[in-house]
């Protein structure tokens, strides 16, 4: 039970990071799907630098950047040129597939060194504790950082200036640029903040779930992260819960795995998909997303 | 409306955006290549010598257009009715699983004549049934068809291995893989060129006439441009949905079917190369016109076709065209002054409220 919790946990840490970027962006009015791409951009990135320097550090700021560099992509098009934000995410998501996947070959030539990974870092004592005690205490430093993540990102839409003219942005642009409020620039820094936490999302999968990059290896994370925001319906607490909810499905996908039972491996793989529609079929489907969601804003086209 | 019908100096016209992006997508990526140390030039000779270079190379490229064809007609359709359905690839993958199913459990040994048409209409009513489940998730339980049809390729993937794994694996048993289709069920063919394609071609002219030229056409397009207004105007922006769903998923299915039938003859789980991907690729670049998805399969063929040639003669990764396919999307949609329907986000169905 404590080896499962741990995993749930562990496993949860890279969506969490990664929906509360979106969850972030999705706030200002925007929705990213090129998250998956972004998160893989991460992985390579992170893969990379990490490899270059021996240090795991410095693969994570890469990781950041690479995401910095792609969320720019995704906002000069979607934002400041307002083309679709579906067609310029997958877009995203294509470039950064094709790119990773050449720059891995070029660098690795098929034959790729194992990356240094970021070690656990147990909490002295509070390790110990039985039942939760392995779960929150004895983790990597991305696992503290998903968690404390999530309450900054709680308390700054909720409690601070930034958070009010975010969200300001997100249920009524037109009424936010009346208040004076440059709607383009809050958009173009959430979906910059909201793309450097999708790549350290991808760095977690290359730092510390495992220590190599192969091609396409998000393998629909950064979608499962978008089914976390709206099943976690916009709220940072929401996005906790369905993403450790995600993380406990693919630990007892694993478990059950390993226990070799009778079902073929194909019905695991395509548990965590399944679970997923299950759940936007049950709960997330009509939950109440930001009004002007996925509307680029422009001064002079009429309402609605 | 297209622009076949308005001569040929609109032809030209609308032929300058698409083409200005394929131009500058391809140099970006030969710049980018170039960066990293391979020869773009060489990579480029290779590349049009395996798409256009022989009768083999087009014979390549017309089969890699194929199953595009059906895929970007699919994308498109649903892109002009404002439905996001990023399933294809899913779709493609039933269609296909369907297709090999009839052939080799349910009609084996039957005459041609009966079992042709069943594989085809079973590939089509695969895709079709997995399209019409996210249809059915979008108008009954308002889930995004962005988010749905996504993680429906995921589960179709897994179903085409636990497929080829156990029920349709081959009877020897040694690889996963189902058995050969039996030659009844296999499409005639010219040398390699299967009438799979012939029927693509066919498609492509129906689907422009039911979009631009049918009753219901002028309501799915009204639907993708003003869902409110269409909704003011009895029509059901759900319903239509689903419709289209369904219908986009029985093109891809068809496709699915096609490459069973014609290409490979069996069924084993990397079928697709991600066509349904870059099926949006094509669909985009067609600016969502069925008739210009005809010469877009075209190209993104010849991109596939010439990739590999590349891959062996220039060394460069023919994962580049993945690059080539991302970055003629955003050209495509930046350069072209039509616009695919108004963007409306995670919000569909489009809500019910009042006159803000």
């Amino acid at each position: 039970m404590e080896a499962l919790l741990e995993a749930s946990v562990r496993l949860a840490a890279p969506l969490l990071i990664a929906a509360l970027g979106e969850l972030w962006v999705e706030r200002s009015g925007v929705v990213n799907i090129g998250i998956e791409g972004t998160m893989l951009s991460g992985a390579f990135a992170g893969f990379a630098a990490a490899v270059a320097t021996g240090s795991p550090a410095v693969g994570l700021v890469a990781a950041a950047a690479a995401g910095c560099g792609v969320g720019i992509l995704f906002a000069t098009f979607a934002v400041v040129r307002k083309l679709d934000q579906i067609v310029v995410g997958m877009a995203v998501n294509l470039i950064a597939l094709g790119a990773t996947g050449l720059g891995a070959r070029a660098l690795y030539a098929g034959n790729p060194p194992a990356a240094p990974t970021l070690a656990a870092l147990p909490v002295p004592g509070l390790a110990e504790l039985p039942l939760l005690g392995p779960a929150l205490f004895a983790q990597t430093p991305f696992v503290y950082a998903a968690l404390g993540l999530a309450v900054v990102v709680g308390l700054g839409l909720s409690r601070t200036g930034a958070g009010l003219r975010l969200r300001a942005v997100g249920e009524s642009a037109r009424a936010a640029d009346a208040e004076g409020i440059a709607v383009d620039r809050v958009r173009f820094r959430a979906v910059i903040a909201g793309s450097a936490l999708a790549g350290v999302a991808g760095a977690v999968l290359t730092l510390s779930h495992s220590d190599v990059f192969t091609e396409g290896m998000t393998a629909g994370r950064g979608f499962i992260a978008l089914a976390v925001v709206i099943f976690g319906r916009w709220s940072a607490g929401g996005v906790v819960g369905a993403a450790l909810f995600f993380g406990a499905a693919t630990a007892l996908q694993f478990r059950l795995q390993a226990r070799g039972a009778e079902i073929p491996y194909p019905v695991f793989l395509m548990f965590p998909y399944l679970v997923t529609l299950t759940v936007l079929a049950v709960a997330g489907g009509r939950a109440r997303a930001p009004a002007d969601l996925g509307r680029p804003y422009r001064r002079e086209a009429p309402a609605g | 409306m297209s622009s076949l019908a308005r001569g040929p100096a609109a032809l030209v016209r609308d032929a300058v955006p698409p083409t200005l992006a394929v131009l500058g997508a391809l140099a970006l990526v030969g710049v980018f290549v170039a960066l990293l140390g391979y020869a773009p030039g060489r990579a480029l000779t290779a590349l049009l010598r395996g798409s256009l270079g022989s009768g083999a190379a087009w014979t390549a490229t017309l089969l890699k257009a194929s199953p595009l064809l059906l895929t970007g007609l699919a994308v498109a359709l649903s892109f002009r009715c404002g439905v996001w359905n990023i399933g294809a690839e899913g779709q493609l993958l039933v269609g296909a699983l369907c297709a090999t199913a009839v052939a080799t459990r349910t009609l084996p040994g039957a005459p041609a004549a009966l079992v042709l048409p069943a594989v085809v209409l079973a590939g089509a009513a695969g895709g079709a049934l997995i399209g019409a489940v996210a249809g059915a998730l979008r108008a009954t339980r308002g889930v995004n068809e962005v988010i749905s049809t996504i993680l429906l390729n995921f589960v179709a993937i897994q179903l085409v291995a636990l497929a080829v794994h156990g029920p349709l694996q081959e009877a020897a048993g040694a690889y996963p893989k189902s058995d050969a289709l039996p030659a009844a069920a296999m499409l005639p063919a010219i040398g390699r060129l299967h009438g799979g394609l012939a029927v693509a071609l066919a498609l492509a002219f129906a689907t422009q006439l039911l979009v631009f030229r049918s009753a219901i056409g002028f309501r799915l397009r009204a639907v993708g441009h003003a869902p409110r207004a269409a909704r003011f105007a009895g029509i059901s922006p759900e319903l239509y949905g689903w419709l289209v769903l369904a219908l986009a998923g029985g093109l891809a299915g068809l496709a699915g079917a096609f490459e069973v039938a014609g290409v490979t003859g069996t069924l084993y789980e990397r079928i697709s190369p991600g066509t349904g991907y870059t099926a949006i690729a094509v669909a985009l670049l067609a600016r969502l016109h069925p008739l210009s998805v005809i010469p877009s399969a075209l190209f993104f063929g010849a991109l596939e076709a010439g990739a590999g040639a590349m891959q062996r003669e220039a060394g460069v990764p023919a994962v580049v065209a993945q690059m080539v396919q991302g970055l003629v999307v955003l050209l495509s949609v930046g350069l072209s002054v039509a616009r695919p329907p108004r963007a409306r986000g995670l919000r569909t169905p489009e809500p019910k409220r009042g006159i803000d």
